[in-house]
């Protein structure tokens, strides 16, 4: 009696999804996601095979990109080590849109759906919604009809200038994709419709801009005007692409929007980078907490919960570091880690927490979650948030390896001591302006042979890898008259890049 | 809220594109990757896809990022023995330490860049820039071969092929043309009529409007008996014949099998052979072969005789051309047939019957023939055979040609010699 009672409020017992069992499985999850209070864009889920999820990662998740030689490498990696079996897909993708589009895979079975339904759906989707990066930086309204903009305007490109022309800028063009942020402007909501209005009429400004720019009638002769020339750009400039957009002197009119399109993408999926370890933690903390709410009403089996587990604890398992499998930390695992130590400080605080976390120790756990989540970005949630207690389950510890000492010295490790000096050097590994090497666009010489100047400020002594040579060969092509960069410590020129290379 | 939506149906193959702009721009590297491949491989599996490999450091896409070397530190988990102020050694080879980036930016490290080429694609790369030579030859081949397409309209045909519309717009210009006359007429004889009503009662001429509406009835009577639908209305779809513009090709393989030939020869042969009928395949839509092998004396003989049986003996490579000549004779009308004739040897050849050879390939064989290749497979010196082909070169350059091999690795790069476009 007691079995069939609990069986008929189970929501399913088969392994076997059906578009019904999805439906009622999203509704089920989504009035409990209500209860906690999760602000979500409604939800497009999207089922596909695959074929198609290899599809969609070679896009790197965009739903509709434009035509790239990358992309296709892309797919056939993927396609090859998936074909050998050396690597499972996802279980999803997520788009930062609005409707909020969630891939599920037809090949999954039930439990991953809705695993993937509370993560994705639930999860990233309130993540989108509430983080202040994203609603800054991104507009989930209007990128779906931009992607469709770019995408068209790039083929027409092609078919006008041909393959190979719009080709070469675009590789120009991601060679300096990190390069093309604005990391203090917010910049304004874009639109296909009006993208496309404005197009032609930006076209035709930038281009008499530009000519002004380079207006070749000498002023006076002699060397006493260029003394008193102000430097140009007047403050250095970091988002490299839009100034080249709107100053290289020789690219035509298509080619600067062909750059803006890679700058916008770009400024698109800068949110995402800043906030991989807070993104994946609290998607994996909601599946969590939403799987095992529904376990409590009795909505799910026990052998649902076993299997769900058993895929959750493998998505956030951590190796150590000298474990063959070892490559970096998880973020999964340590933004899971933190969201859950957030929420057990606020339930049931220690005497150690209370004097760490004054603030938010015995304070409401779910109103707490979402301050962090919403105010804060990987770095500085960090800096805010990890625990000595996630330190310790960890067991964190930090190095220095400096190329001046021949041995690598352990610098603090998960004790009362070492607390404080391994959270900070961990938020510093996220924060993106330590991670990048820090470029500048220095001076353009005017008037002389409109060589372009970058300086690169050096970080704890850090060079440059070798490809910067090749990226300055993009560069080049861009700019289109000679490029140096010097890589300054302090005043002093550590290293210098030069294309096309000098002779010696 | 959510709507869920089945994409499972959706074209599948979205990064179909993208895939092919990767192919083309590296069109070079995997050229070359394939045709590694072609001499590494299996005979069997020569014309399947599969997997090619390019440097990864060709296909790169640049990004600016720390090089090794000055002040870093480094958070890791999993934390087992160390403690404050400990001081280790570098671990060897990069990994985990300070360099632990570069391994984990491309999953495969710095070994080449591996992917699948499908069947179809691994022959483009294999032929591309190839040509058969002298391809004029496009003769239209007798029966069965027509394809019907319409032919516009005809008055005759089959009641199924009756086209309605056509059918009824000449019927409606067959009634108007033939009442044309009557209805002028009745318009006239109307006229008239009301011309009449319109007079005073008393001065009409009742008897000539009695005859006017005799004769309107009589006109609009016949013009109804005019037949709606005639035969001669009908009008048919016409379906006409054409007939397929066919070519067909013929490919002789001549091998010498005498006791000279050993096994790793042969095996050297026979991929030559595959590759010539992969590549004539692909530019004719029915190729034929004919296999014959020849010791003392030839012999036409199926695939599998031909690569597996053995049989010793001296070598008179005349015997052969003979049987081939015969053959064309018999069965391949050069009208018909584009007939190209490929043979290997190690150049073995009885003293005295190069001069026949010769005269046979100048006199019967090349007339008939698009192309006829011979390659030697031999480490030593050339012989007889090799210097009276020589001279067949100088007297038909476009037509026949001659290339030594000395193993496998040489078959695919003298094949695209062989067959390479030249510029006109």
């Amino acid at each position: 009696m007691k079995q069939s009672k609990l069986s008929s409020s189970l929501l399913f017992t088969s392994s076997e999804w059906s578009f019904d069992l999805i439906r009622e499985c999203d509704q089920a999850i989504g009035e409990i996601a209500k209860e906690f209070g999760l602000d979500t864009y409604p939800n497009q889920i999207e089922v596909i095979s695959s074929e198609q999820m290899m599809d969609a990662y070679a896009a790197v998740g965009m739903p509709i990109g434009y035509h790239h030689w990358s992309y296709g490498k892309q797919f056939l990696s993927t396609e090859n080590s998936y074909r050998r079996g050396q690597m499972g897909l996802a279980y999803e993708i997520v788009i930062n849109s609005n409707p909020c589009i969630a891939y599920l895979m037809e090949e999954n079975n039930m439990t991953m759906q809705a695993l993937v339904i509370a993560h994705a759906c639930y999860g990233h989707n309130s993540f989108f919604k509430g983080n202040y990066l994203f609603r800054t930086w991104t507009d989930a309204d209007s990128i779906i009809d931009y992607l469709v903009f770019a995408k068209n305007y790039i083929s027409k490109c092609e078919e006008r200038h041909g393959i190979s022309e719009v080709e070469s800028i675009i590789d120009s063009c991601h060679a300096l994709m990190n390069y093309g942020v604005d990391r203090y402007k917010r910049p304004y909501p874009i639109s296909a419709h009006d993208e496309e209005l404005r197009q032609v009429e930006r076209a035709e400004y930038l281009q008499k801009q530009v000519n002004d720019l380079w207006r070749t009638i000498p002023k006076s002769a002699g060397g006493k005007a260029e003394k008193n020339t102000p430097r140009f750009p007047s403050e250095p400039q970091e988002n490299i692409l839009y100034f080249l957009e709107k100053n290289s002197p020789l690219l035509e009119p298509w080619q600067r929007e062909v750059i803006r399109i890679v700058r916008k993408i770009a400024q698109y999926f800068y949110p995402q980078r800043q906030t991989q370890v807070m993104n994946e933690g609290w998607a994996c903390f909601w599946h969590y907490t939403l799987l095992h709410e529904m376990y409590n009403r009795g909505m799910v089996s026990d052998g649902f919960m076993l299997e769900f587990l058993q895929s959750h604890t493998s998505v956030i398992a951590q190796p150590a570091y000298d474990s063959p499998y070892f490559s970096g930390i998880n973020p999964y695992t340590l933004g899971f880690a933190m969201m859950m130590d957030i929420r057990r400080i606020c339930e049931n605080p220690t005497k150690e927490d209370r004097e760490w976390f004054p603030d938010i120790a015995g304070s409401n756990w779910n109103e707490t979650l979402h301050f962090a989540m919403r105010n804060f970005k990987d770095e500085s949630f960090i800096l805010q948030f990890l625990s000595p207690k996630v330190m310790r389950d960890l067991k964190l510890f930090s190095i220095v390896d400096d190329d001046h000492e021949d041995k690598i010295e352990i610098s603090a490790i998960h004790d009362e001591g070492g607390f404080k000096r391994l959270r900070e050097i961990l938020a510093g590994q996220y924060n993106l302006g330590n991670r990048e090497p820090n470029i500048q666009i220095y001076s353009v010489n005017v008037r002389g042979d409109r060589a372009l100047t970058l300086h690169h400020t050096m970080h704890n002594r850090k060079p440059l890898a070798d490809s910067a040579t090749e990226v300055l060969k993009h560069l080049h092509r861009l700019w289109g008259f000679d490029v140096h960069l010097h890589s300054m410590d302090g005043d002093e020129i550590k290293q210098s890049f030069h294309c096309p290379e000098l002779d010696e | 809220m959510s709507y869920i939506i089945d994409r499972r149906l959706n074209a599948k193959h979205k990064s179909a594109v993208n895939r092919q702009r990767f192919l083309r721009r590296y069109r070079d590297q995997i050229q070359k990757s394939v045709s590694d491949a072609v001499s590494s491989r299996s005979i069997k599996d020569i014309d399947k896809g599969g997997k090619v490999s390019i440097p990864t450091k060709d296909i790169g896409e640049p990004v600016i990022h720390h090089g090794n070397g000055g002040h870093n530190t480094r958070v890791l988990p999993g934390n087992k023995q160390f403690s404050t102020g400990d001081r280790v050694n570098r671990p060897e080879g990069g990994a985990g330490g300070g360099g632990g980036k570069n391994a984990s930016d491309s999953g495969e490290g710095e070994d080449d860049f591996s992917f699948t080429l499908s069947q179809e694609e691994f022959l483009d790369f294999m032929f591309d820039g190839l040509e058969l030579p002298n391809l004029i030859k496009r003769q239209l081949s007798g029966i069965e071969e027509f394809k019907k397409v319409r032919g516009g309209i005809a008055n005759e045909g089959q009641p199924g092929r009756i086209n309605i519309v056509r059918s009824l717009r000449a019927a409606n210009m067959r009634r108007i043309a033939l009442t044309a006359g009557k209805r002028k007429r009745l318009l006239e004889l109307e006229e008239q009529l009301d011309a009449i009503d319109q007079q005073e009662e008393s001065s009409r001429d009742l008897l000539l409007r009695e005859e006017l509406i005799a004769e309107m009835a009589k006109i609009s009577n016949a013009i109804k008996r005019t037949p709606w639908l005639d035969t001669f209305d009908l009008k048919y779809n016409l379906q006409i014949k054409q007939p397929i513009p066919r070519s067909k090709a013929v490919m002789f393989c001549i091998m010498d099998v005498s006791g000279s030939m050993d096994q790793a020869t042969k095996d050297i042969a026979k991929r030559f052979f595959i590759l010539l009928y992969l590549f004539l395949q692909r530019n004719y839509e029915k190729t034929e072969i004919v296999f014959i092998r020849h010791h003392t004396s030839a012999k036409e003989v199926d695939e599998d005789e031909f690569f597996h049986s053995r049989e010793t003996g001296g070598t008179v490579v005349s015997s052969s051309l003979k049987l081939m000549k015969s053959i064309i004779e018999d069965r391949y009308s050069p009208n018909e047939w584009n007939i190209y004739g490929a043979q290997a040897s190690d150049g073995d050849n009885w003293g005295d019957d190069s001069a026949s050879c010769k005269e046979l390939m100048s006199d019967h064989l090349l007339p008939l023939c698009q192309y006829y290749s011979y390659i030697e497979i031999t480490p030593h010196d050339h012989q007889a055979l090799w210097r009276t082909y020589e001279e067949v070169h100088e007297a038909y350059p476009d037509k026949f040609s001659l290339q030594h091999i000395i193993g496998v690795e040489d078959i695919y790069p003298v094949f695209r010699e062989l067959f390479h476009k030249k510029v006109a």
